[in-house]
């Protein structure tokens, strides 16, 4: 379902916003700075247990990192900022893959670069330099349009990956493979449930791909991942179902596309931090949200990594003007995550269905305790 | 037992002593009429809620602070038994509704080898302004009873509306009782006597307490507050409206059956509020889903609390200054065709959720005239649209048909089971 936080003030869109981070591999234009700084691309060989890479400082300006997946797991590459603020990701790197991370870092520091084999966890880190460059912007407005860039770059990825995902994941259902559908429904679904409230800016589009069967309206079709998640899950594909996966993947891309137009405010940020916990109180903790599928975790965890990546945006205002409300949102989104954690299998989650009501009450009262400091979040920002 | 019989009884007692919400004098209270000769004083008239009628009282009744609402399913196959235990539970109403015992010197006089007539937590309380109104469901007409042909068109089953999420354990009923009262004890003694009379006949469904109107039916009301802190019923039908009330509140004859004229239709939705998440929500944010401001309840763009909402009033870059997706606007009679409905809602909290939250919300009841045009339209557009939704869910829901009042010689239903 959707959060309706975001949606509360004036969408402003701005023709050639453009996102920051080039991602495909076959994007060797890089972009209007040329190559990184430190003389060519900084080579990335991401394994299974190791993340190499080829160089560990660079001037500051625009830094490019090539990553090969030399392993067996899909991964992703970090480069982080104090306190694992995201200067940018690439996420979705197939065994085998190379992909280009293009990340401009204004700022001298400490940074660090992570490789995520499976996806999961805090990754295999390395400390990265980054010398010369602008003396920090104390500046209050150069922070928040620094925090909203930094997701924008968020957002720019995890569409990426939800355009790729879903065409893999429409392309099982046509073929009529459903077991291999079915396990591509929950990872799939995640990109697009870490950026539900800026879907969720989006009127039409967010219930065409996310809406849940209990919701229709009068008149309306029933269609999207949910739509699918039923057909797959409990009814059996039915004669309309490619149709259906043609039109999630025609609506996805068109949501990608928007996306991209789309300028955030780093009040925008805050209340879409909160909103996806309570999203997740309202429907994810109640099993409401996976109807048929049951993997209500896995939306959960989207959820918590979005308002995550929410708030490492946010990080240095936050850190400038409350730094103990920093300190207990970290301390409560360890504690949720540790929770998440327990009830990892294999590469997911369990099913909804296999938690105890004790399980689901802890869930409900970590969750509680983390909702309560992000509610504070939006004030702090906007003083 | 007749009407009239019986003598000062021990509920008075305390008459004017007891801390009963003071009723306002001249806002529709009249005096219980011909049951208890003794009691038909001043302070009396204060404290009671006349019974007899064109219209059942507890409809546009200024809204007393409490409720307790109970649907009950029949259990007998007897029509018969069903037309006297309705006769039966008039009398009762008559008198409770006057601040009697159930039957006279129930609760100690009835001998002390007999189970007491009447239960007793109410002896030493005043009438509390007690209203009892009565509604038959959908399920009543099913043909048990011949009741079949009898079912107005207007007693709808009512949809299923985007995101209910209803417990049939608290849905639906063949009847209602609707009690309320100034005093809390006062309303639960009044069902609890009902039910008493029907066992045999009839057998509670499902009930809810309810607490702090959270609406207002009269103008010499201030208007009351719900659990999301807002002022609830500013623009709610009033009993001083009365071309509104024959509009859109009222059967008139020719609507449907003529067992109706007079009467009105009940929709009862036990509404959850996750007032947890609720209560993260900015200021803005919540006044935005709303329409109004909190501290004043003033539309905004406007200034007072009864200034009427404009809906039209542009703000920063061309927003509506009352956004699309506000409750205020969607619900209004301005987006809604002119339809209105008369409110008359109660705040609860039933204990906790099994999670960690309060199990509180808003238990809403609504009068119209027909249901089809007026409630179904106007839930259909606030289930889709409304931004409040992210906060509430819809867990239970009934429909009853209320009949026309009764005369002093009558009983709940004549028309029907004539």
């Amino acid at each position: 379902m959707t959060v309706r936080n975001i949606r509360r003030t004036p969408l402003a869109l701005l023709a050639g916003a453009t996102a920051l981070v080039a991602l495909a591999a076959c994007d060797s234009k890089g972009d209007a700075a040329g190559a990184a700084a430190a003389g060519g691309p900084i080579k990335v060989s991401a394994s299974d247990t190791a993340c190499d890479v080829s160089a560990t400082t660079a001037n500051a300006g625009n830094l490019t990192f090539e990553i090969t997946n030399e392993g067996t797991k899909v991964t992703e590459f970090y480069l982080y900022a104090e306190g694992d603020r995201i200067m940018g990701e690439v996420e979705n790197i197939a065994p085998g893959l190379n992909r280009r991370l293009i990340v401009e870092v204004a700022d001298a520091g400490k940074y660090q670069t992570a490789c995520k084999p499976g996806m999961a966890g805090t990754g295999i880190r390395g400390e990265f330099t980054v010398t010369g460059g602008a003396p920090q912007q104390g500046d209050a407005n150069a922070q928040k349009a620094q925090a909203t860039k930094s997701y924008d770059d968020y957002i720019a990825n995890n569409t990426a990956a939800l355009e790729e995902e879903t065409a893999k994941f429409v392309d099982l259902v046509k073929a009529g493979k459903a077991d291999e559908a079915k396990a591509a429904y929950a990872r799939t679904r995640v990109y697009y449930e870490r950026i539900e409230p800026v879907a969720e800016k989006f009127g039409e589009l967010d219930p065409a791909i996310d809406v849940r069967e209990a919701d229709l309206e009068q008149g309306q079709q029933f269609t999207g991942f949910h739509r699918l998640e039923k057909d797959l899950f409990k009814t059996g594909l039915q004669a309309d179902s490619p149709q259906i996966a043609d039109k999630l993947l025609t609506d996805v891309k068109d949501l990608v596309a928007k996306t991209k137009t789309l300028q955030l405010t780093a009040l925008d940020l805050a209340n879409g931090a909160k909103g996806l916990l309570d999203e997740v109180a309202t429907h994810k903790i109640t099993g409401e949200e996976e109807t048929f599928s049951h993997t209500d975790l896995w939306d959960f965890q989207a959820n918590v990594d979005g308002s995550k990546g929410a708030i490492t945006s946010l990080r240095p205002i936050l850190q400038a003007k409350d730094p103990a409300l920093v300190s207990t949102l970290d301390k409560e989104f360890a504690n949720v995550q540790g929770l998440l954690d327990k009830q990892r299998a294999g590469d997911g989650f369990k099913l909804y269905t296999d938690l105890s009501q004790d399980q689901v009450k802890e869930f409900a009262s970590a969750v509680d305790a983390l909702s309560e400091p992000l509610s504070k979040v939006a004030e702090v920002v906007s003083k | 037992m007749t009407s009239t019989e019986g003598t000062r009884v021990s509920r008075r007692k305390l008459f004017g002593l007891a801390g009963a919400g003071v009723a306002l004098a001249g806002a529709g209270a009249a005096a219980g009429i011909g049951i208890d000769k003794a009691a038909s004083s001043a302070e009396a008239s204060v404290n009671t809620v006349g019974f007899h009628g064109e219209h059942q009282a507890g409809i546009v009744t200024p809204a007393q602070a409490n409720l307790h609402f109970a649907a009950l399913d029949v259990t007998t196959k007897d029509r018969e038994k069903l037309r006297q235990l309705l006769k039966t539970w008039t009398d009762a109403a008559r008198r409770m509704t006057a601040g009697q015992e159930v039957v006279a010197n129930g609760a100690v006089g009835s001998g002390d080898y007999a189970p007491p007539g009447d239960t007793g937590e109410a002896l030493d309380l005043p009438a509390s302004n007690l209203t009892l109104t009565i509604g038959f469901g959908p399920s009543l007409f099913d043909g048990r009873f011949g009741l079949a042909g009898k079912r107005p068109p207007q007693l709808i089953d009512l949809p299923l509306f985007p995101k209910d999420k209803l417990d049939p354990a608290r849905s639906g009923g063949d009847l209602c009782i609707q009690a309320c009262a100034d005093d809390p004890q006062v309303a639960v003694h009044a069902v609890r006597n009902l039910v008493r009379l029907g066992f045999g006949v009839t057998e509670v469904r499902w009930s809810q307490l309810g607490f702090g109107r959270s609406s207002s039916t009269s103008r010499a009301q201030q208007t009351p507050r719900n659990l999301f802190g807002f002022k609830d019923g500013t623009n709610n039908i009033k009993s001083e409206d009365t071309d509104i009330l024959r509009d859109q509140v009222w059967a008139e004859a020719g609507d449907g059956p003529a067992w109706m004229t007079g009467g009105s239709y009940l929709v009862a939705r036990r509404i959850r509020m996750h007032i947890e998440t609720w209560d993260r929500e900015t200021l803005d944010g919540q006044q935005k889903i709303i329409g109004r401001t909190k501290g004043t309840g003033a539309p905004l763009g406007q200034t007072a609390e009864f200034d009427e909402l404009d809906l039209n009033v542009g703000g920063a870059g061309g927003e509506k200054v009352i956004p699309e997706d506000a409750h205020v606007r969607l619900a209004s009679h301005q987006a809604l065709n002119g339809v209105r409905i008369l409110r008359r809602g109660y705040n609860f909290v039933d204990g906790s959720d099994g999670v960690g939250h309060l199990e509180a919300g808003l238990f809403f009841l609504a009068f119209n005239r027909d249901t089809r045009k007026q409630y179904v339209p106007m839930q259909q557009a606030l289930s889709s649209k409304d931004a409040m939704m992210e906060y509430v869910q819809h867990t239970g829901s009934a429909h009853f048909a209320v009949p026309p009042g009764v005369s002093e010689t009558g009983y709940w239903g004549e028309g029907l089971f004539a």
